[in-house]
């Protein structure tokens, strides 16, 4: 069974929102890092660059396939997590925490209103 | 029957040699070649042939291949290939001759050539065909030209190439090389949803690509209407051939309304599958389409063959001469000593070889997507997990009663996939013994499965230091060695 934060925002792609205020911070979840096995290569957005929702925002490679990430809100990439460029199995071994992918600032709040909570999440799950 | 792989300590070909010597050669060459092109040293290998020999033979015993076992790669179609196409392709009038002879000097070879391109205009049901790609994916490329020169020809200029999402990588792939955006369409059922092919398609679709029978190895039964919308909205149809094998003689791509087509001459006609060597990938076309393919195009002038590269309409080369010769000579062969009935023979057995190994593993293994397959099927490894097992581990295992492994993790529409396409070469007793095997692995030590393979030469690969830090020469592992 994998880990799910209560306080966070998901998606249906697997993805975890962790609100701070008007930014959010995205990685994957515990779930996709665990189907997608072990990570060997991600690809960041730049820093300034203006994201759509549901548009691609980063890739990552797995031994085992390539998958995109997709923005799960509207706004500006304020932060790329460089580290992962060197390190991308922290992708694996700290999903919510050293793993995270990219800050967004939030065009609009009401966008992070249509995430999932982590009771939803769970029953996509089906955990 | 345990299988145990023979197990040699190799070292690398160069660190088993002298230092390199260099070799004199300089005088012999002056007035051959320009001074500015000649080399003093060469850094060769001092090996003597014994050595070599003996360093390739051994490697060749801890690998695993078509020859010494079943190889149910889904996908891949990896069937056994007759070594008489081999021995023809061999012969000294085949294998000596030069592309750039003149061409009243290689009539029968340009003979062969337009016959394989007329069997194959009947094998997929298309009006002309060029041998020039060098492979699958090469063909898709040519595909994607010959779709955006009949577009541009008719003034029209559209950007979108349109492909179900258990499509092969490299149609995505090839729509992008030639510089189209590509839209990723949802299945339903396993099979396109024409509902929302429907909404997906415009006057901004240059193609759609498809593969039929499809990746899950489910035929699509709508596709004379998927044709329809695709048709309707000024598209074209392209049929992406590595699933021929399952249909040949009882439909083809032409009849199944498709415009341009490409052949996997060594998923369907046995050819050696080319792993980066010379392949071929002929691409077939549509009457109306014909004056778009590569040149030279071979044609018949009463009873010589000529090279015609006066086409103005033609996307020009796609590749060196003529293609691949020596393995279109392969396909040549193996076609002709078959005939219509005999390929006909060839898709039944792999139809009927899939779906008796279907049914063996059905209660092992869910099996997603309805029951009745063609060449090939995909189970879903999902169980596994319970046993704290994955897909991958179940694989490797295998490998240690003598099977290659399936392909596995593909298509990405199914959890924890396993893709199995025996092809029609392997025997029932072959079959029942895979079903075995499966049934055995279930039944073990999940210690034992998670830590396989036992048997093999090379124990579990460390895929991820592989990615990670890859090292693909000579002079990049004597760099890095040197470092540590």
């Amino acid at each position: 069974m994998s880990e799910i934060i209560p306080d966070l925002k998901y998606t249906k792609d697997h993805e975890y929102v962790k609100v701070e205020g008007k930014l959010a911070r995205i990685g994957l979840t515990d779930h996709a890092q665990s189907e997608l096995t072990e990570i060997v290569f991600v690809e960041l957005p730049s820093v300034g660059k203006e994201i759509a929702e549901g548009e691609v925002m980063a890739n990552v490679e797995s031994v085992k396939t390539v998958s995109e990430v997709f923005a799960p809100v509207s706004g500006v990439v304020k932060e790329a997590n460089d580290k992962l460029v060197d390190s991308p199995e922290l992708l694996n071994t700290d999903p919510y925490g050293e793993g995270w992918i990219a800050v967004i600032e939030v065009s609009d709040a009401a966008s992070l209103a249509s995430l999932m909570s982590a009771d939803d999440y769970r029953r996509l799950l089906g955990e | 029957m345990r299988y145990h792989q023979a197990i040699h300590d190799v070292p690398l070909i160069f660190e088993g040699c002298n230092e390199a010597v260099p070799q004199d050669i300089e005088s012999e060459l002056d007035g051959l070649l320009p001074r500015n092109l000649q080399r003093a040293r060469l850094d060769l290998p001092d090996l003597p042939e014994r050595e070599v020999v003996k360093h390739f033979v051994n490697l060749s015993q801890m690998n695993f291949g078509v020859d010494n076992g079943m190889y149910p790669l889904g996908s891949c179609t990896m069937k056994y290939n007759p070594k008489i196409c081999d021995d023809i392709s061999s012969l000294e009038t085949v294998a000596n001759m030069h592309p750039l002879q003149d061409a009243s000097t290689m009539q029968g070879a340009l003979a062969l050539m337009f016959e394989l391109e007329g069997m194959l205009c009947e094998i997929g049901g298309v009006d002309a065909v060029t041998l020039q790609p060098a492979a699958g994916a090469h063909g898709e490329f040519t595909g994607m030209h010959i779709v955006r020169a009949f577009h541009e020809s008719k003034g029209e200029e559209r950007h979108e190439v349109v492909l179900p999402d258990t499509a092969h990588g490299t149609n995505p792939a090839s729509a992008a090389m030639v510089g189209y955006d590509v839209l990723d369409l949802p299945s339903k059922d396993g099979c396109v949803d024409l509902e929302a092919l429907n909404a997906a398609v415009s006057d901004d679709t240059a193609a759609f690509m498809l593969t039929n029978p499809n990746t899950l190895g489910l035929f699509e039964k709508e596709v004379r209407e998927i044709a329809g919308v695709v048709h309707d909205a000024g598209a074209l149809l392209y049929y992406d051939g590595a699933n021929l094998n399952a249909i040949m003689g009882k439909t083809s791509p032409g009849k199944m309304d498709f415009d341009i087509v490409h052949f996997n001459p060594h998923k369907t006609f046995a050819t050696p599958h080319g792993g980066g060597g010379p392949g071929a990938g002929p691409v077939g076309v549509k009457k109306d389409l014909e004056r778009f393919l590569p040149v030279p195009r071979i044609v018949r002038n009463e009873e010589r063959f000529e090279l015609d590269y006066d086409r103005p309409d033609s996307i020009g080369k796609v590749k060196v001469f003529y293609g691949n010769f020596a393995v279109l000579v392969r396909a040549y062969v193996y076609i002709k000593m078959h005939g219509g009935k005999g390929l006909e023979r060839v898709s039944e057995l792999a139809v009927l070889n899939s779906n008796y190994l279907k049914q063996g593993l059905t209660e092992m293994f869910d099996m997603p997507y309805g029951d009745l397959r063609k060449h090939e099927f995909v189970l879903s490894g999902k169980k596994l997990k319970e046993r704290g097992l994955r897909t991958m581990d179940f694989a490797k295992r295998l490998l240690d009663y003598g099977f290659h492994a399936p392909t596995v993790y593909f298509p990405l529409i199914v959890e924890e996939a396993l893709m199995i396409e025996p092809t029609e070469t392997e025997t029932k007793d072959t079959l029942d013994a895979f079903i075995e095997a499966c049934g055995r692995i279930l039944s073990e030590s999940p210690d034992i499965v998670r830590s396989a393979p036992h048997n093999t030469a090379r124990r579990r690969i460390d895929e991820v230091r592989a990615a990670r830090d890859m090292i693909l020469s000579w002079r990049s592992y004597r760099e890095k060695t040197q470092s540590i």
